[in-house]
């Protein structure tokens, strides 16, 4: 078996994602174990190559690119297939658990006949095996799970391995795709690209949420507002808010919608239903304001406000403009 | 359709004296949340088509017999069970015997869940769909057809994709597909006289094994600073000093 490594390097209309350096930096750990080397795999339109030079300043020794017009858009089975067609000098496969990876891992772990552990928050790796520490039961308990198979394929939680500064070679090598990519039987007809200035919530350090107690979907402007504010905040919702279509399906929050744990939470006129909590009570830092001073949320809150959101939204805003400028 | 049963998640757990299961004392088990968002599609689709066949199949031990029923109460035509002492860890194993008993039954549409609720691997729809050599699409939020062409939608972080692709396929569902339905007592009554057929599952061998279960670090009990816009000052400087997060 190779000691070796190879993380999947995710990218989105030629952007390198952040998911591509957790994925580096969690192949990194693995590989340092079995003294091995991490490759780096990125597909794309011609021209995806450049983030070479990323990857090996996040711990890739070496980085494979699969150029291919077809690679523009998402590509599961093409990218699956040249993966698997590779594996045979790597030990270890990892890439993110975001909506690429988690959609990529079970295909290419199919392929080479062996079980996934998915959405590791941690991860310890011997010569033989890999352990890993899996949230299930919506997040409500802890599984540790040990992957004997080889190769090990291993998806990590986006956010549980931050991406670390560790200077490699990088070293680019052009390599065919397995197959036509063209040829592809599943087909993205379009990709629909929301606000790329919009940070996603998988990636914010803070995160702002709304829920019904804003009253209307025009008061999210104070949601917002309040995120613009930090800078580096993304806009959340409940599934109440989703529902009556104040927010896209894809801002949700919680046991149905996406699992999240900022630096900050700060949820705003939300009840914390159960379904709620589950996809946001590992955040390290919890802020509810809620005019129920019995609401659920403020039982797992760091800090409550007790009031009317639409009152105290604008002036929270202004201090933390504030608190922004005066550093 | 592919359906787990899971436990109701609105509980507190409690491990198991094993230390590798959830203590079921007390707890009430249904359709996996994503699983039960399938059974209502397909039967849409059933009921849009007006003709086709609706077959659940569950692996685990005899209680699945009950979520079984259950599906058929809502108005699935028949159901099998692949029996086995317990539903192991490694979602490979799982596929191999859910591809085993799907590969001869001529399916035009096969769907999943996107993951299981309780052990959420997210993997087993795409795993049975790479060892049945048919295309697969995960998560998808939307399903149409045009024809044999199934026109999806997908949702990714802060983006979407329309995908398609020709059936025969395999789907992993994702919400927003359809609401499930409720029962009828006459879904009920009916459910008791449809065919439910026991095999045994063919299960491969394990090589993800779960060590050990534990409840998460509690967290600790929450704090409220204060009421109304007056307090705003206060909690940026916790949010500064304390939390350092500002
Ligand atoms: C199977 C299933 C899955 C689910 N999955 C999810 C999920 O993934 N994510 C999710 O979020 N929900 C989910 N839900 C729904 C969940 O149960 C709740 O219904 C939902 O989270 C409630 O949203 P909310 O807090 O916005 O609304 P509400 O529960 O209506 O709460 C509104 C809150 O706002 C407060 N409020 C009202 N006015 C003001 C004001 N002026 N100022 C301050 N506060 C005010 C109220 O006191 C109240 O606490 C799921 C439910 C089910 C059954
Ligand atoms: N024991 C099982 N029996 C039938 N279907 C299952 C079983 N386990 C998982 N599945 C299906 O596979 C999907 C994904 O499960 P998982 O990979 O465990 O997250 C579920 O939503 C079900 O559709």
């Amino acid at each position: 078996m190779s000691n070796n490594v190879l993380a999947f390097a995710e990218s989105r209309g030629g952007d390198l994602r952040r998911a591509a350096l957790e994925a580096v930096t969690a192949a990194r750990a693995i590989a340092d174990v079995r003294g091995g080397a991490v490759h780096a795999i990125i597909f794309g339109a011609p021209g995806i190559g450049a983030h070479a030079a990323r990857l090996g300043a996040h711990g890739a020794d070496a980085v494979l690119v699969v150029e291919h017009a077809s690679f523009a858009d998402n590509n599961p089975e093409a990218v699956a297939a040249t993966i698997a067609s590779k594996m045979a000098g790597y030990g270890a496969f990892v890439c993110a658990a975001s909506a690429t990876g988690k959609d990529i891992a079970p295909r290419v772990a199919a392929k080479l006949k062996v079980p996934v552990a998915s959405d590791a928050v941690a991860m310890t790796a011997s010569a033989s095996s890999i352990t890993v520490t899996h949230p299930g039961y919506t997040g409500k308990i802890l599984q540790t799970l040990t992957l004997t198979a080889s190769p090990a394929v291993v998806s990590v939680r986006p956010g549980a391995f931050l991406p670390k500064e560790n200077a490699k070679a990088g070293a680019a090598e052009s390599v065919a795709p397995a197959g036509d990519p063209a040829a592809s039987r599943v087909k993205v007809t379009e990709t629909a690209v929301g606000n790329t200035a919009k940070l996603d919530l998988g990636e914010a350090p803070v995160i702002i949420s709304g829920g019904r107690g804003l009253k209307e979907a025009g008061n999210f402007k104070l949601v917002e507002d309040l995120a613009a504010a930090f800078g580096n905040a993304a806009v959340g919702a409940t599934r109440a808010v989703t529902d009556d279509g104040w927010r896209p399906h894809s801002d949700q929050i919680g046991q149905t919608g996406r699992l999240v744990s900022p630096d900050l939470y700060i949820a705003c006129g939300i009840s914390g239903a159960i379904q709620h909590l589950a996809g946001m009570r590992t955040s390290k830092t919890i802020v509810a304001i809620n005019k129920d001073k019995e609401a659920p949320i403020f039982k797992i809150a760091d800090y409550g406000i007790v009031g009317d959101v639409l009152e105290i939204l604008p002036v929270l805003t202004a201090a933390v403009k504030q608190a922004k400028a005066s550093g | 359709m592919c359906i787990k049963r899971v436990p109701d998640m609105d509980v507190r757990f409690k491990i198991a004296p094993s230390g590798k299961a959830v203590d079921e004392s007390g707890l009430k088990f249904d359709i996996s949340d994503f699983d039960g968002y399938a059974v209502e599609a397909a039967l849409q689709i059933k009921e849009k088509l007006n003709a086709g066949e609706v077959v659940v199949i569950s692996l685990g031990p005899d209680v699945v017999q009950e979520t079984l029923r259950k599906a058929m109460s809502m108005g699935v035509d028949r159901a099998v069970q692949l029996k086995a002492d317990a539903v192991p860890a490694d979602s490979y194993s799982i596929a191999t015997a859910l591809a085993a008993e799907l590969k001869d039954g001529a399916y035009d549409l096969i769907m999943f869940g996107r993951m299981s609720i309780d052990t959420a691997h997210g993997a087993t729809g795409a795993m049975t769909a790479e060892l049945l050599g048919l295309p697969v699409v995960n998560a998808i939020s939307k399903l149409e057809f045009d024809g044999r062409t199934a026109k999806m939608r997908r949702e990714l972080e802060g983006a979407y994709e329309l995908v398609e692709c020709s059936l025969p396929a395999v789907v992993t569902i994702d919400e927003g597909i359809a609401r499930p339905r409720y029962p009828s007592l006459k879904g009920i009554m009916a459910a008791k006289k449809k065919p439910l057929e026991t095999k045994p599952a063919q299960l491969a061998e394990q090589r993800l094994a779960l060590d050990a279960m534990a409840l998460p670090p509690e967290r600790s009990a929450g704090r409220i600073i204060g009421e109304g816009s007056a307090v705003v000052p206060e909690l940026v400087r916790l949010l500064k000093e304390e939390a350092k997060v500002l």
